[in-house]
């Protein structure tokens, strides 16, 4: 019951009309960028983060939260009329949304992904509701061990469940936990890999550090391989569903929040895990098999479901525990950082008012985003067209008004550019860019925890595994790192029966 | 994901060329193992006596990153003469089936770092426009009489919005001095 009086506080912050006007801004921005080919969530939380800058905590985040929703349904709509999703979690939107467009259905796709989006997104900020505060009281009493045991999940999990290579994750890791060293220590000012410059003594930005890894990587990484035709949009109408169509998706929309949440929630990777599950699940229950590859319309609607309500769930450990679970959590997060908040299980008692806001605006964000992208799907769709060289000229021009404006530094572009060159050399060798902009933001705070961990119990590692909580989830991490050889082992035996 | 691999054709020529070339992700390795020597050393020439407190000092955690990353490298090695190649990203706009074009990629790097050395001096309008235009011609746009409009309006009303609205100060330079 709490929780419920909170939220109503919390509409009370987020219905005040500025704040309706930043939500509205954020949709439609998110949308838009989100639309845009070649920008996924991740970049166009990143590129957009400088907007925000001036306004007071709350408003951004009201922002923010528009920006994320609307930034997936955009990616959605490109995968549908475009066929060719530069991000993973949109490909399982293409399987069955391209098709319908193609088959001049591409109205009904639209319309289902959005409701689909609508529905997962409430369901899934409903369990938010419910489950965040409980959470938060759980963890309130984790102490440093605790901490640093989720941290190396965090590690773990986004280099070995994610991506092909083990090794090439661990060293886009790597690369990030370098990044995070530069700069003073935190604990005794010892400057470290600065080369006695002052400018390096701050730390790099880990705003710089996502800008240059999503944004301009991305930029350079196309430049060296743009098309020389870009794919051809489908042209699309107003969405709408027929009644046919309805009582065909309802069950797939409400279906895919109770897959989409727990997966996003966890640290495997956000939305790519459970779209690709409940596509799986809505073609083995779906009445009409003979459809699907040619534009099963369940098959957008039960998948961006479970996308919107993963987004939902990622936040329930981003803001309890601190624990970014996708990369655009990982921005978020640092946008938090930028405003001196920290947000992990303190977080509901320090600072409700943001929190409650927050949660607040995400309903309010997903009634606007159901509300402005059914009548302006043709404008969306229009978008596409975009001539490339403008899209990725302005991905650079963006990206540098962002770096610029953290500081107004001018070194802080050369480091972006530096970072964007590092991110261009992962892309063209298959490092992935998430652990890296993970190790940036979480690198220093797991140091601390560690030593603090280790300050308290004398130096002796025992202390790392003090608690029952500490000590499962090391259990977790050592069963991910030898799930590769379990599996081997299951199949080996299974073929020698 | 889809699975592509930009393997470049061999060149003609010698054969050791050619081996490089399929192998060019050694350099990936040498350039962690570079890092990794960078990080070891300046964590173990750190002066700490003054600082320490508490068992685990500034050193540790670096000393431990640098460690990784020696060993990374040499895993990394291993995989890639066992004929492992990372893949290269797929996306909307992107063409694996053409070699990368360096040129532009190289023109882009240098407008960038020119719209950096002229926010200064010249303010963020001017410099922002550049930046714009000169990304796009590096892009391959040739259209002299839309593109610097372009360029000089997103620039401007990017500066009005975040300079004017958004409260976040960019410098205006003399153009500004001057409207």
């Amino acid at each position: 019951m709490n929780a419920l009086n909170s939220l109503i506080d919390g509409f009370g912050t987020a219905l005040t009309p500025v704040n309706l006007l930043w939500a509205a801004i954020g949709v439609l921005l998110g949308t838009a960028i989100g639309v845009l080919p070649g920008i996924g969530p991740a970049m166009a939380v990143a590129l957009l983060l400088p907007v925000t800058y001036g306004l007071d905590p709350i408003g951004a985040f009201i922002m923010f939260a528009g920006i994320y929703y609307g930034a997936m349904f955009g990616g959605s709509t490109t995968s549908i009329l475009l066929n060719t999703p530069g991000e993973s979690a949109a490909v399982v939107a293409a399987m069955e949304g391209n098709p319908m467009a193609k088959s001049g259905r591409g109205a009904q796709a639209l319309a289902a992904a959005a409701i689909g989006h609508f529905a997962g997104g409430m369901v899934g900020t409903i369990l938010l509701v419910a489950l965040a505060p409980t959470v938060a009281e759980l963890a309130v009493d984790i102490g440093a061990p605790d901490y640093f045991a989720i941290m190396v999940l965090a590690f773990i999990a986004v280099t070995s469940v994610l991506g092909s290579s083990r090794v090439r994750g661990m060293a886009s890791l790597l690369i990030g936990l370098t990044l995070g060293l530069v700069g003073l220590d935190q604990m005794t000012g010892q400057q470290r890999l600065t080369f006695g410059s002052l400018q390096l003594a701050d730390g790099i930005d880990v705003v710089i550090v996502a800008v240059g890894l999503f944004a301009i990587g991305e930029a350079l990484w196309v430049a060296a391989h743009l098309r020389r035709r870009p794919p051809e949009p489908i042209p699309v109408g107003r969405p709408w569903l027929g009644r046919g169509d309805v009582n065909r998706t309802w069950k797939s929309w409400l279906r895919g929040p109770f897959i989409g949440f727990p997966f996003g929630a966890i640290p495997a990777g956000g939305a790519e895990i459970p779209t690709f599950l409940s596509y799986v699940t809505e073609k083995r229950l779906s009445k009409h098999k003979d459809e699907w590859g040619k534009g099963a319309i369940e098959g957008v609607a039960g998948p961006e479901s479970a996308a919107s309500a993963s987004a939902a769930g990622t936040l329930v450990s981003m803001l309890t525990l601190g624990l970014p679970t996708t990369a655009v959590a990982a921005v978020m997060l640092a946008a938090f950082q930028q405003y001196g908040i920290q947000p992990g299980p303190l977080l509901f008692e320090r600072e409700p008012d943001l929190v409650w806001g927050l949660i607040a605006s995400l309903f309010v964000g997903m009634v606007l985003l159901l509300a402005l992208n059914l009548p302006l799907a043709p404008v969306w769709a229009k978008l596409l067209r975009i001539p490339r060289p403008y899209l990725y000229a302005g991905i650079l021009f963006f990206a540098a008004v962002g770096a610029y404006a953290v500081g107004g530094e001018v070194i802080d572009l050369v480091i972006l550019l530096i970072i964007g060159l590092i991110g261009f050399g992962m892309r063209r060798y298959g490092l992935p860019v998430l652990p890296a902009v993970i190790g940036v933001i979480l690198g220093p705070n797991a140091e601390q925890q560690l030593r603090r961990a280790l300050q308290i119990s004398d130096g002796s590692v025992t202390g790392l595994v003090n608690t029952p909580f500490a000590v499962i989830v090391y259990a977790v991490i050592v069963l991910l790192l030898a799930w590769p050889l379990l599996k081997k082992a299951v199949i080996r035996s299974r073929a020698a029966a | 994901m889809t699975t592509q691999t930009t393997d470049i054709p061999p060149a003609q020529g010698s054969e050791k060329r050619s081996w490089l070339r399929e192998h060019s992700e050694l350099g990936v390795c040498a350039l962690l193992l570079a890092l990794g020597v960078l990080v070891l050393t300046d964590a173990l020439t750190m002066d700490v006596d003054i600082a320490q407190r508490g068992p685990v000092g500034p050193k540790t955690v670096p000393v431990v990153v640098g460690a990784g990353l020696l060993l990374i490298a040499a895993l990394l090695a291993v995989d890639v003469l066992r004929g492992g190649r990372g893949q290269a990203e797929t996306g909307e706009d992107v063409d694996l089936s053409e070699p990368a074009d360096w040129r532009t990629v190289l023109l882009l790097a240098g407008v960038f770092l020119g719209a950096a050395v002229l926010i200064e001096p010249l303010g963020f309008p001017v410099a922002g426009a550049l930046l714009f235009w000169g990304a796009a011609f590096a892009l391959g746009s040739r259209r002299i009489d839309r593109d610097p409009l372009i360029a000089a309006g997103l620039s401007l009303v990017t500066y009005t919005v975040f300079n004017n609205l958004l409260g976040v100060p960019l410098p205006g330079g003399p153009l500004m001095g001057v409207l």
